[in-house]
């Protein structure tokens, strides 16, 4: 299988960061909106650079999110960021209404996903967010998978006219795609190919697919890894060409089942290309404090769990 | 320039619109749209700096209003169409599969004048925030209205973008509130304890302006009054003190006919009321 060498760990969130102050050079309709988690977010630079252009609002993020609507009305291209909790459940309606049905250029710049946020717990690890953000009618749903790719998904996401949902997260994590990759909105990337079995991975579930990748490998089985860094729009057909070629996925995602990655690509399967499928992703849980690296093993989110449903999917073709 | 003489009559023609389109589609909110007919009359046919001709949703160069009661598009619809947004007859189009007039203002439909959509209430405040924080980064100097319901104040949202535009110095920001006492399920006192939205506001730190919502020449003043607040570093909040389903005897001052259509015999009964003054759509 291709190799991909961890460059050194990196947190996506810092992607971000750096996407966005290069988006903010690139094109001055850049701003960027915060709810008292500037540091967090990384937003730092873009803030000193862009000191008009960055807008503060204290805590609250409803109001937040309809001035960044206001802003895109007249034309600017505002990233509102908070945690993924904070800029999803807590204001989804403000979202479907000013954002969504409101057609406004809005990029929700969603920090600290998943139960990789660690410490905190449950009450600001979102398993749901991908769920909810996917429901809502022309919403683009983006997960990129390490600090390179972020920034790149960053830049594409201020290229994009409308509303855009970019999911990333607090800890460091192997960077390891290329530094100069364009990303391309809707596009699934095979990062390695195989003939056994494919695997569909989303945010930090990539790295850990990879790595499932290479055990199964050692025991002979080949595994397609593909990235699905754009969850919505889903690019259907490199899900069912690869499927076409494996006739059995596993789905890896930082998520619970309900509404995830796991349910999408199985309506996929279903309607185009029925095949054994095992998925691995929370379940249906609330989240606890732990190291994320505890919370991944912990609640099956790593390579050994991926393998696994692999090695059954395999069994059931 | 209209006087205020002809803007109250052009008032009566607006609440005639009303009746007709809450009775015409069976559905829709009257008692609002009538209690805010006289101040928004006087906003879109005096006091707003707008061209129907080139607007765009943009609002580049031209002043913009945000509807954050949503719930009242009889009256902006009327004022829409009356000012020259679209045919007067699509009126009668309200609340009907198909239209661009929904029940709440869409962007989506592409009816022009239409800045953003609303009805989740207590979110206008914030778009309008954002907007005149745009045109303050674009140096553009027009200004950005917003109406707001009392009952609506009961939202959080509310507050936050009460102290967001203060603290970012919005003073090309002019907010009113249909001070109209009534809500849904009854008079806003009987429902939560609102209380004095005067003392708040200014609490928050707003420059307040209190007028009488019926007395064309006062809401006139309130206007021009709100407009000499510029350059001032203050987001203005008018308040307008009103009675719900005003100019319609029946209809006046309870919360019964928020959301109510008339049927056939009462819209009649209503529209005797009310002069005719431009034609019926």
């Amino acid at each position: 299988m291709k190799k991909y060498i961890d460059t050194g760990k990196k947190d996506t969130r810092s992607g971000f960061g750096a996407g966005l102050l290069e988006a903010g050079k690139r094109d001055p309709r850049v701003v960027a909106l915060t709810a008292d988690l500037k540091g967090s977010l990384k937003m730092d630079a873009f803030a000193e650079e862009f000191p008009e252009r960055f807008i503060q609002c204290g805590i609250a993020e409803a109001n937040m999110v309809g001035v960044a609507a206001g802003l895109a009305i007249t034309g600017k291209i505002p990233f509102a960021g908070s945690f993924a909790e904070f800029i999803t459940g807590r204001v989804y309606d403000q979202i479907r209404q000013e954002v969504a049905y409101g057609e406004t250029n809005v990029k929700l710049a969603s920090s600290h996903a998943g139960i990789t946020l660690g410490e905190d717990g449950a009450t600001h690890q979102t398993m749901e967010d991908i769920a909810l953000m996917r429901a809502l009618p022309g919403m683009v749903v983006l997960n990129p998978c390490d600090y390179n790719q972020t920034k790149a998904a960053t830049l594409a996401a201020a290229a994009w006219d409308g509303p855009v949902y970019l999911r990333f997260g607090r800890p460091s994590v192997p960077n390891f795609t290329p530094d100069d990759a364009p990303f391309e909105i809707g596009k699934a990337l095979v990062l390695s190919e195989g003939r056994d079995v494919t695997l569909f991975a989303t945010g930090h579930m990539v790295w850990e697919a990879l790595q499932a990748a290479q055990a199964l490998e050692e025991e002979g089985i080949f595994a397609e890894v593909v990235d699905i860094a754009t969850i919505k729009p889903l690019d259907e057909d490199a899900v069912v060409k690869s499927v076409l070629k494996t006739r059995c996925a596993v789905v890896a995602e930082e998520h619970n089942a309900a509404g995830g990655l796991g349910e999408l690509i199985a309506g996929v399967l279903a309607r185009r290309i029925p095949a054994p499928m095992e998925m691995v992703n929370g379940g249906d849980v609330f989240g606890q404090s732990g190291t994320p690296a505890a919370l991944m093993k912990a609640y099956g989110l790593d390579a050994a769990h991926i393998a696994a449903a692999a090695r059954r999917a395999l069994e059931r073709k | 320039m209209a006087t205020s003489q002809e803007l109250v009559r052009i008032a009566s023609q607006v609440r005639r619109d009303i009746v007709r389109m809450v009775a015409g589609a069976a559905s829709g909110h009257p008692g609002g749209s009538m209690s805010s007919a006289d101040f928004l009359t006087a906003l879109y046919c005096e006091v707003m700096q707008h061209d129907p001709a080139t607007w765009k949703r943009d609002g580049k160069g031209q002043d913009v209003f945000i509807l954050s009661a949503g719930h009242l598009t009889p009256v902006y619809y009327s004022l829409l169409a009356r000012t020259g947004y679209f045919p007067v007859a699509e009126l009668a189009s309200f609340r009907r599969f198909g239209t661009r007039l929904q029940g709440h203002p869409s962007v989506e439909k592409g009816l022009p004048g239409i800045t953003q959509a609303s009805g989740s209430l207590g979110q206008g405040l914030s778009a309008a925030a954002g907007i005149a924080l745009g045109k303050k980064l674009d140096s553009d100097p027009q200004t950005v209205y917003v109406m707001c319901g009392d009952g609506e104040s009961e939202e959080g949202q509310i507050w936050e973008a009460g102290m967001f535009a203060v603290h970012h110095r919005l003073d090309n920001l002019i907010a009113m509130t249909d001070w109209n006492g009534q809500q849904i399920d009854g008079p806003v006192a009987n429902v939560s304890g609102i209380g004095d939205l005067h003392a708040k506001w200014e609490a928050f730190g707003w420059k307040v302006i209190v007028a009488d919502g019926h007395d064309m020449d006062a809401i006139l003043q309130a206007f021009a009054d709100a407009k000499a607040c510029r350059g001032g570093g203050l987001p203005v909040m008018i308040l307008f003190r009103t009675d719900m389903g005003h100019g319609v005897d029946f209809m006046a001052g309870t919360h019964k006919w928020h959301g109510k259509a008339p049927s056939a015999e009462q819209c009649a009964e209503a529209l005797a009321q009310l002069e005719e003054t431009l034609g019926d759509f």
